[in-house]
């Protein structure tokens, strides 16, 4: 456990973690857009006066453009169709004992965070979850499940949220909202452009490389200069078009799973009670039950997977890579860690 | 050439004591917020005290003793609880502050200690709703504590890092001081504040 240190240890890791696979991601998603356009230019470069010269980058240029559109999109509504989707029900005037009592921890959390006070949504389901959203820290929601409500105690409640105002101070929503784009703009051109293929469309046979291998038609005419690596490299991108839906998805969910760590440290940098969070971790885990209520989009924001898969504990590394939680067992061990650490200090000070 | 070098250098560095010194003023702001917030709360506890105790007093009216100690200690954390001023907390203002909210702290538990032993004084609604505000209000103040402590030690460790520590002088920043419990009784009665929550 020597990678689970003090809360404030791990959370530095974490962020250089997910740091360094959003790098990783974007310069991924340039290549297959801006390396395809200098591959093209290089291919071309040679080529007699009045053949086709690449010189702007469509490539690049057209792929940001549809992940800047799918990402402005689905910005401006996802947070609303999120709560709407759950069916959930905001709470403005808390009447029932619990009620308050969780308009009461939601409020202590805010203060210990330094945040506004989000609004609160109570989701009528009766599996424990929980899930965060909204564009920034002045307009976040954070809903709550019944079964949460019913399930947890105080201190538990408290930790859950505490997590929830984690991923709100991360900007976690805004992050996976714009990988999601970036993965949604890939997928839609890497399928758009096989099937316009058929069609001879010139934006598609240039965007296309990927697809149906662009070397059958044009560029084997117009190149010839390009030389061995130049050959390798369009093979190497053809590759990776061809992976890049799968491998952009991994590494996605890798930052999803990054930033649930690094959410269970902020609420026990919030609560200094890591082993509430533990706990109710465990209770959430053990109440099995698909959350019916929330959908898979909403999933990355949510305390728990809502799909209730448990490959997390179970089916062992492969499963693992497809989750968007890291394996409940694996995140309620670093919690303790952080108790345990936290327990000889204590005494000390 | 040499000449482009050193004017580099200078350029460089002159952007390094602009972020150094903007970091520093914005963790001093952030101290004084977090200070703000504390107030906030405590003003909140203060305010929601004589609710709290015209709601017992019928039932205890031999617990006199506690009630008293509740009020008074009260009214002289009202009495320190020092106007709004610009900047960071003086020391003398947290250490001020920190000892009469902790008296205040420690009769509030004793408080909470007798109400427990009265069932059917607990069993009534108002109560049970006032103990949840309470306990409420107090988490509160602890999580603002926690909050300003925290950041005033990262305001503290920024400015005596090397190579910030340079640019502190000129901030005018000086170490905040940290929010301690001084107060005996408030150690002591950690145990009773647990009793208080109410957990199932």
């Amino acid at each position: 456990m020597s990678e689970s240190g003090n809360l404030f240890a791990q959370q530095e890791a974490n962020r250089r973690r997910s740091r360094r696979l959003v790098i990783g991601f974007i310069l991924f998603f340039a290549w297959l857009g801006f390396g395809g356009d200098f591959i093209l230019y290089e291919y071309t470069k040679h080529a007699p006066p009045n053949a086709y010269h690449h010189g702007f980058p469509f490539i690049g240029i057209i792929l940001s453009i549809i992940a800047a559109g799918m990402a402005w999109w689905a910005w401006t509504t996802g947070p609303k169709r999120v709560l709407w989707s759950t069916g959930a029900r905001e709470l403005v005037d808390p009447q029932t004992p619990q009620e308050k009592q969780l308009t009461n921890v939601v409020e202590e959390m805010s203060v210990a965070s330094g945040l506004p006070k989000p609004k609160i949504w109570i989701i009528p389901d009766a599996d424990p979850n929980a899930l965060a959203t909204g564009h920034d820290e002045n307009s976040s929601s954070i809903a709550v499940t019944q079964g949460l409500l019913d399930l947890c105690s105080r201190d538990e409640l408290q930790a859950v949220i505490a997590h929830e105002m984690g991923h709100i101070k991360n900007l976690d929503v805004r992050l996976m909202t714009q990988l999601a784009a970036l993965v949604g703009a890939v997928t839609l051109i890497g399928e758009g452009v096989s099937r316009s293929m058929f069609y001879g469309n010139p934006l598609g046979g240039l965007g296309g490389g990927g697809r149906r291998s662009s070397s059958s038609g044009s560029s084997d005419e117009k190149g010839g200069g390009g030389g061995a690596i130049l050959v390798i490299l369009l093979v190497l991108w053809i590759v990776s078009w061809l992976l890049a839906p799968i491998i952009m998805r991994l590494m996605a969910l890798g930052v999803s799973r990054d930033r649930e760590y690094l959410a269970d440290a902020m609420s026990a940098q919030y609560t200094r009670n890591p082993i509430s969070l533990a706990t109710a971790l465990d209770k959430i885990e053990s109440a099995d039950a698909p959350t019916k209520t929330i959908k898979g989009g909403a999933a990355q924001m949510c305390i728990a997977d809502p799909t209730g898969r448990h490959v997390n504990s179970k089916e062992g590394k492969v499963a693992e890579l497809f989750g968007t939680h890291p394996p409940m067992a694996l995140r309620i061990a670093r919690l303790k860690a952080m108790g345990y650490q936290k327990a000889p200090g204590a005494i000390a000070g | 050439m040499g000449l482009i070098v050193l004017l580099i250098i200078v350029v460089l560095l002159g952007f390094w004591f602009m972020s150094a010194y903007n970091g520093l003023i914005a963790l001093k702001n952030q101290v004084f917020n977090a200070w703000k917030q504390i107030d906030v709360q405590l003003k909140r506890r203060h305010d929601l005290i004589p609710n709290l105790v015209e709601t017992v007093k019928g039932a205890m009216n031999f617990e006199k003793e506690t009630l008293e100690a509740v009020i008074s200690a009260r009214n002289k954390a009202i009495s320190v609880q020092a106007p709004a001023a610009g900047g960071a907390p003086s020391a003398q203002q947290v250490q001020q502050t920190a000892a009469a909210e902790g008296q205040l702290s420690g009769a509030l538990g004793k408080l909470f200690a007798v109400v427990e032993a009265y069932p059917d004084l607990k069993a009534t609604g108002n109560v049970a709703q006032l103990q949840e505000e309470l306990t409420s209000t107090e988490n509160k103040i602890a999580f603002a504590r926690q909050l300003y402590n925290d950041t005033a030690t990262q305001y503290n460790t920024k400015q005596q890092q090397f190579p910030t520590s340079i640019v502190a002088g000129f901030a005018k920043a000086a170490p905040a001081e940290l929010w301690e419990i001084t107060d005996a009784t408030e150690r002591e009665n950690v145990k009773v504040d647990l009793s208080m929550n109410p957990k199932k």
